[in-house]
């Protein structure tokens, strides 16, 4: 069934998108990330513009988010005080990163260096997460095996404004996750992602957040930034296709649904082990895409661009 | 609303065809009318459910000849970029900017074109993909800018908006001709303009000039005209639908 998209100016197969929308909401319910770092490249691989594809699909994080809160909210997996606090950060971060993405646009590179910040980001905290999920598999295999410490101090651990979140049981530093909304923030105006593959690693590793709160507290401070960037991007580069979102997040939610229920009964190590594995195939794609020879070295832009 | 639309495109194009009879009849009253001809449709309209449209258009002669059919989109600037390998990574270094491109170009005719005309005349009424004119900014060697202009061809060709190759113009005994002219689902919208031109002799002897609207139609004209008009509202909108949409998802999954 053929769909026209009126901003997108193209005609594209509802089913195909609908199960994009549904395959990216079950990895988002599943891991608690936005899932944009998969949706961006998805979509313009079926043809979608650029500009297009980011704008359209942080609407569609707004809804995939919103559904996979409620799920993780009634099994109370949510930390909102520590949200709120992460979402302080994401706003200057937001703020920083429109600054930032007006430079490299005067400079006439926004797209290669939108390749390179998913290459480098997707490629280091995928890798990152790979080997640790690996050794924690392994660990679990050989039950002989030293424990880790339960908790390492390091100096992050060290700065002022110290506070204290009940619901994670932590008590630590509130520039610590206002710093981890605040480079999210930046990521959603730059990249036009969520950020969520940054966050959940993050509250892992520098809060030590109990696992199981991590993928909720994160979609909770999605929503607030991908809403922020769908009204930024709808008013200024008119890129938001309603149909288009329509169609991804009626996939999306569905699909975010099932993968809630997929992720309780998967163990930590293994879904991030799952998610890590993918994070990297995806960095090998977009860095394959940048070494290798196009097919044609000229692309054509219509309009004033 | 969207039945108010229709009617107002409906009235819309009885206005236009009945300019166009009123018009043919003036026309046919100057006497020396020799080429008439005319689409099956005026309107190409773009509605949720589109994927490409075929259009007919058909016309007659005052005798033997040859027809060449021109069909040209709304002209525009265009960027062609080059990508050169940069510390291993291909990335964009040199653009040429070119004025007036069409957005669409497709060329039908009933005989090849080099047995009918010369290439002086080729040249003057803008026949076939070579002879296209567009203006660069750029002041490049003529090899340089050739790689560029033939760029901005491919790319629109593999877009399906240059026509790969001639189309062909059918004529019905000597007189009555037609050809079938096919718009793809990206088609870009605005006003066209259909050329055909009457060719004997080696020469252009007449020619007329139809005018093609591609519009949006009906709930995507209703979104586009939201999105461009009100940006911000269609924001909020947007981010409204979509938290309403997540929510009722949420709560429809509750006891599953």
């Amino acid at each position: 069934m053929q769909v026209y998209l009126p901003i997108a100016e193209m005609s594209v197969n509802a089913l195909l998108v609908l199960g994009m929308g549904w395959l990216v909401g079950f990895l988002s319910g599943m891991f608690g990330v936005g899932g944009g770092f998969l949706m961006t490249p998805l979509l313009i691989f079926i043809g979608v513009p650029p500009a297009i594809a980011v704008g359209t699909q942080a609407n569609q994080l707004v809804a995939a988010s919103v559904s996979g809160v409620l799920a993780h909210w009634r099994r109370g997996n949510v930390d909102v005080k520590l949200g709120v606090v992460m979402l302080g950060g994401g706003v200057v971060g937001t703020a920083v990163g429109v600054w930032i993405f007006g430079i490299l646009q005067r400079l006439g590179q926004i797209d290669i260096a939108i390749t390179l910040s998913y290459v480098f980001f997707l490629g280091t905290i995928g890798g990152m997460m790979l080997v640790e999920s690996s050794r924690a598999i392994l660990r679990r295999r050989a039950p002989t095996a030293k424990r880790g410490k339960l908790h390492r101090h390091i100096w992050l651990h060290g700065l002022p404004f110290k506070m204290r979140f009940q619901r994670s049981k932590l008590y630590i530093s509130a520039l610590l996750p206002a710093g981890i909304g605040a480079v999210g923030g930046m990521l959603v105006a730059i990249m036009g992602i969520g950020g969520g593959f940054l966050l959940v690693p993050a509250m892992i590793y520098l809060l030590n957040m109990p696992a199981g709160l991590v993928a909720g507290t994160s979609l909770f401070q999605i929503i607030f930034t991908t809403a922020a960037a769908t009204l930024l991007q709808a008013a200024t580069n008119q890129t938001v296709d309603a149909m288009l979102a329509l169609l991804l997040l009626i996939g999306g939610v569905i699909g975010a649904q099932f993968g809630t229920k997929a992720g309780t009964r998967l163990r930590g190590e293994t879904a991030r082990m799952a998610l890590s594995l993918i994070v990297v195939a995806v960095a090998l794609k977009l860095a394959w895409d940048l070494f290798s020879r196009p097919d044609d070295l000229f692309t054509l832009t219509m309009g004033l661009r | 609303m969207m039945a108010g639309v229709r009617k107002r495109r409906l009235i819309q194009g009885a206005a236009a065809l009945a300019g166009l009879l009123l018009g043919g009849t003036v026309a046919a009253t100057v006497w020396a009318q020799q080429l008439v001809a005319d689409l099956s449709s005026h309107l190409i309209a773009i509605t949720t459910g589109f994927t490409g449209t075929e259009v007919v258009l058909f016309g007659t002669t005052d005798g033997a000849g040859d027809v060449a059919i021109v069909v040209t989109g709304p002209r525009g600037p265009a960027t062609v970029r080059r990508k050169q390998r940069v510390a291993g990574m291909w990335m964009n270094t040199d653009s040429v900017r070119f004025e007036q491109v069409p957005s669409f170009y497709t060329v039908a005719v009933s005989r090849p074109l080099d047995q009918l005309v010369g290439r002086p005349v080729l040249e003057r009424q803008q026949l076939g993909l070579p002879q296209l004119q567009l203006p660069a900014d750029a002041t490049l060697p003529p090899d340089e800018l050739a790689a560029y202009r033939n760029a901005l061809i491919r790319n629109k060709q593999r877009q399906g908006l240059y026509a790969i190759s001639m189309g062909q113009v059918a004529f019905l005994g000597e007189r009555l001709f037609r050809t079938n002219i096919y718009f793809p689902a990206n088609v870009p919208t605005g006003l066209y303009n259909v050329e055909a031109l009457l060719i004997r002799d080696g020469d252009v002897v007449s020619a007329q000039t139809t005018p093609l609207v591609v519009s949006k139609i009906g709930f995507s004209a209703e979104v586009s005209d939201f999105a461009r008009n009100r940006p911000v509202i269609y924001g909020v909108a947007a981010v409204v639908g979509a938290i309403a949409a997540g929510w009722a998802a949420g709560a429809a999954f509750r006891r599953v």
